[in-house]
């Protein structure tokens, strides 16, 4: 009993005041979300079936990009290995005119909605910062910094909004990221606004080498969502249709005008962060082990079989398609992306400044000198790559 | 705040019809309103822009003008203000973003840095951002701690942002006009102790919008150069008068209007005349504003030089309480001092700056 209830002093509430939302409609559900074993049915006939051929795919992709770190192809390579459910039915929930917005680790989610592999990889083979058009595709550059990207999508979202278009935004984090400033204003914006993006959240377990109990306190990423007046989902990431339907649903209201949502898909980041990455570090085999049990490949693969459509048919069709893709995608990685120097002073103003035309045409000089150097008797470089 | 107020100091020359004396903050006022009514896509967003018109009225009555889907007061996150905008210039929109103070745009700046700057960069020019972001910056209005920061070095060395400060009420119109148009996002730093000065203007025939990169000469003179810009331009015309009066100097005073594209030529041409430059500056002088500047004079104008250009410039110190900025701020003192000490002898005259007086 405090001393204030003891004198029998009871203030009246604050003038005015009175909840602002009803936080019960915005919990997650209490389990991840999950669609395969529980006899449920696809909600379009053949959509399980061609999940099941993109995982395929995406699963080479990931096995051909990180192979491509090792021939010195790629600078870099953030495996989404163990994230295909997630990274495919992103892109699949998404309608045209939609927007996606992705970080580093989402590049098959790129891929997926359509954007030529090798410009998708280009940021990580280093030989420009963003290879696609983003109008194209309706794809954000691949964002580097953490959560950086999550404004961007509500402050798209809210332009096509004022602009009376149905189109929506789909932004990608990881579980690390939800640390960050930005994610938080990003939601808070979304939510004031009731922007039309969904926030999906990729929870792999890892940012790096720290695990999710050092990012955050709370009973799970996708709880913070009532904090911002927006409803929260959680769903196993691992799942295809699962996270397909969460997906397909958040972005349907969004687009409808019934505002933004997170999602938190519960997923593993089965290699390491990326091919520089030592995993063995920070974490054990055995429970790499248990999460390729769960593996989203398999689960899906086991619950066609289990209904009788896994047919060696489907099967070699999938195969046939992720080997044509890696094969294709092999081969023009092999060629030597020639950059070039000159361009580097394109694009930094829309009127290169009277500086920058003075340092443009020094470089040229540099580059012309090189080249004479180069073609005259007894210069040149030696053999290239391509020769040695 | 479109309609001045009663005038108090009528300028001396009898005034075209229609020019009467304007505020700074009321020709921004009136930039941005006509931004809004000429181009649907321009969005105002900002901390208090809306209902009160912002903490130095240079939003108000917009909304009430345009409703508040064109000037809308955004929830108090400056990453947030930014990172929106990005996304809405995106989408085709110009949004002109408002920072309250200097120093609350840092909360903003890894947005800034990270992709306001580089978007068309990292894109091959898919993506342009066309955006503003206006900064109100400098002290000397007797501001707390974190009101009066002079933030443009950090401008300056970002790459791909276009940094403007407008020193007269008529450069306040036209250079916010030209930002707002800019196809390139555009630093617009405001100096907030010039928000209440005043020159004659017919806001109703507006100046044009202003290029970028083009100098201002407010006063010709062949003994020395001042460069400067922003808050400090009244102060250097009033060094300028003295210097006339108690030494016969006839000093120069360039005022830059915009600090990222630099305008060398302008600078350079009248060096090259004078044989003698300072640069005048709030922001602290240590790899400051001053410090690139006087370089580039020194490359373009070595052998016409009599003597080293010389910086005066607020102190390498954080930005000082108000009841002790009058020491940190240059003043006209300052100015003539360095001037004085522009070698006029052959002998050096050593400088304060921990030298000993001669
Ligand atoms: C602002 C920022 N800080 C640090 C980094 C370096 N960094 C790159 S990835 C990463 C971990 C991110 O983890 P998470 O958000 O969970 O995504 P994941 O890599 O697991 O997909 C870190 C710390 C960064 N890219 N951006």
């Amino acid at each position: 009993m405090t001393v204030l209830e003891h004198t029998g002093y009871r203030p009246a509430p604050p003038p005015g005041w009175q909840p602002r939302t009803d936080p019960a409609p915005l919990l997650p559900e209490p389990e991840p979300y999950r669609l395969l074993g529980t006899g449920a049915e696809p909600a379009t006939p053949g959509l399980w079936r061609e999940l099941y051929r993109r995982l395929v795919l995406g699963r080479r992709y990931n096995e051909q990009a990180t192979a491509l770190t090792r021939q010195g192809r790629l600078a870099v390579y953030p495996s989404s290995a163990g994230q295909e459910a997630c990274q495919t039915a992103a892109a699949l929930a998404l309608r045209p005119d939609d927007w996606l917005f992705p970080s580093y680790r989402d590049t098959l989610a790129v891929v997926a909605r359509g954007v030529d592999p090798v410009q998708a990889l280009s940021l990580l083979r280093g030989d420009r910062h963003s290879g696609y058009d983003p109008h194209r595709h309706r794809v954000a550059p691949l964002c580097t910094p953490l959560a950086t990207q999550l404004p961007h999508a509500v402050g798209l979202a809210h332009a096509a909004r004022l602009c009376g278009d149905e189109v929506a935004a789909l932004a990608l984090v990881g579980d690390g990221g939800t640390s960050e400033g930005d994610f938080h204003e990003a939601l808070n914006f979304a939510a004031v606004w009731q922007a039309p993006v969904v926030f999906l959240v990729q929870n792999n377990g890892f940012a790096i080498s720290v695990p999710l109990a050092k990012q955050t306190a709370a009973p799970s990423i996708a709880h913070k969502a009532v904090g911002y007046g927006m409803p929260g989902r959680l769903v196993d990431g691992n799942d295809a249709p699962a996270v397909h339907q969460v997906l397909t649903e958040a972005l349907d209201r969004a687009r409808s005008g019934g505002g933004p949502a997170l999602i938190e898909a519960l997923t593993y980041r089965l290699d390491a962060h990326t091919n520089a990455d030592d995993a063995s570090r920070y974490r054990d085999e055995e429970e790499v082990a248990a999460w390729r049990g769960h593996d989203p490949l398999r689960l899906l693969e086991e619950e066609l079989r289990r209904r009788g459509e896994l047919t060696d048919e489907l099967v070699a069709e999938a195969r046939t398609a992720a080997e044509s893709f890696a094969a294709g995608l092999r081969e023009r990685m092999h060629a030597d992306p020639r950059p070039d120097a000159a361009s580097l002073f394109d694009h930094v103003y829309a009127e290169p400044t009277a500086q920058l035309r003075a340092q443009h045409s020094r470089l040229r000089a540099e580059l012309a000198a090189e080249a004479e150097a180069a073609s005259a008797p007894g210069g040149g470089t030696g053999p290239g790559r391509d020769a040695a | 705040m479109t309609a001045a107020p009663a005038s108090r100091t009528s300028p001396d020359a009898p005034a075209p019809a229609g020019t009467r004396p304007v505020t700074m903050a009321q020709a921004l006022n009136r930039a941005l309103r006509d931004a809004l009514a000429a181009d649907p896509a321009v969005h105002i967003l900002g901390e208090d822009v809306g209902t009160l018109g912002g903490v130095f009225r240079i939003t108000d009555g917009l909304a009430a003008e345009f409703g508040d889907r064109r000037c809308t007061d955004t929830p108090l996150a400056e990453a947030g203000i930014l990172g929106t905008a990005v996304g809405m210039a995106m989408y085709g929109l110009r949004p002109v973003v408002e920072m309250q103070f200097d120093a609350f745009a840092y909360p903003a700046f890894e947005q800034l840095v990270s992709h306001v700057s580089r978007m068309r960069n990292r894109t091959s020019g898919a993506l342009p951002l066309p955006l503003t972001v206006r900064i109100p910056y400098g002290g000397g209005i007797g501001g707390v701690e974190h009101h009066s920061d002079s933030s443009e070095a950090y401008y300056m060395a970002t790459p791909g942002l276009h940094v403007v400060t407008p020193a007269t009420v008529a450069d306040a119109y036209g250079l916010l006009r030209r930002a707002i148009a800019s196809d390139d996002p555009v630093v617009f730093l405001e100096p907030k102790r010039l928000y209440w000065s005043k020159a004659p203007l017919d806001l109703d025939q507006p100046p044009a919008a202003l290029p970028f990169g083009r100098a201002a000469v407010p006063r010709t003179g062949t003994s020395a150069t001042l460069i400067t810009y922003g808050p400090s331009l009244p102060v250097c015309l009033e060094a300028a008068e003295a210097a006339r009066a108690t030494e016969g100097w006839e000093l120069e005073v360039i005022d830059l209007r915009t600090l990222v594209p630099f305008d060398d030529d302008t600078v350079c041409d009248s060096v090259r005349r004078t044989g003698r430059a300072v640069v005048v500056h709030e922001a602290t002088g240590f790899a400051g504003p001053g410090a690139e500047i006087a370089a580039r004079v020194t490359e373009g104008c070595f052998h016409y030089l009599q003597a080293p250009v010389l910086r005066v410039t607020g102190f390498d110190i954080p930005y000082p309480p108000p009841m002790l900025e009058g020491h940190h701020l240059p003043g006209v003192d300052r100015i003539l001092d360095a001037v004085a000490r522009l070698q006029w002898e052959a002998d050096w005259i050593p400088g304060t700056e921990g030298r000993p007086h001669a």
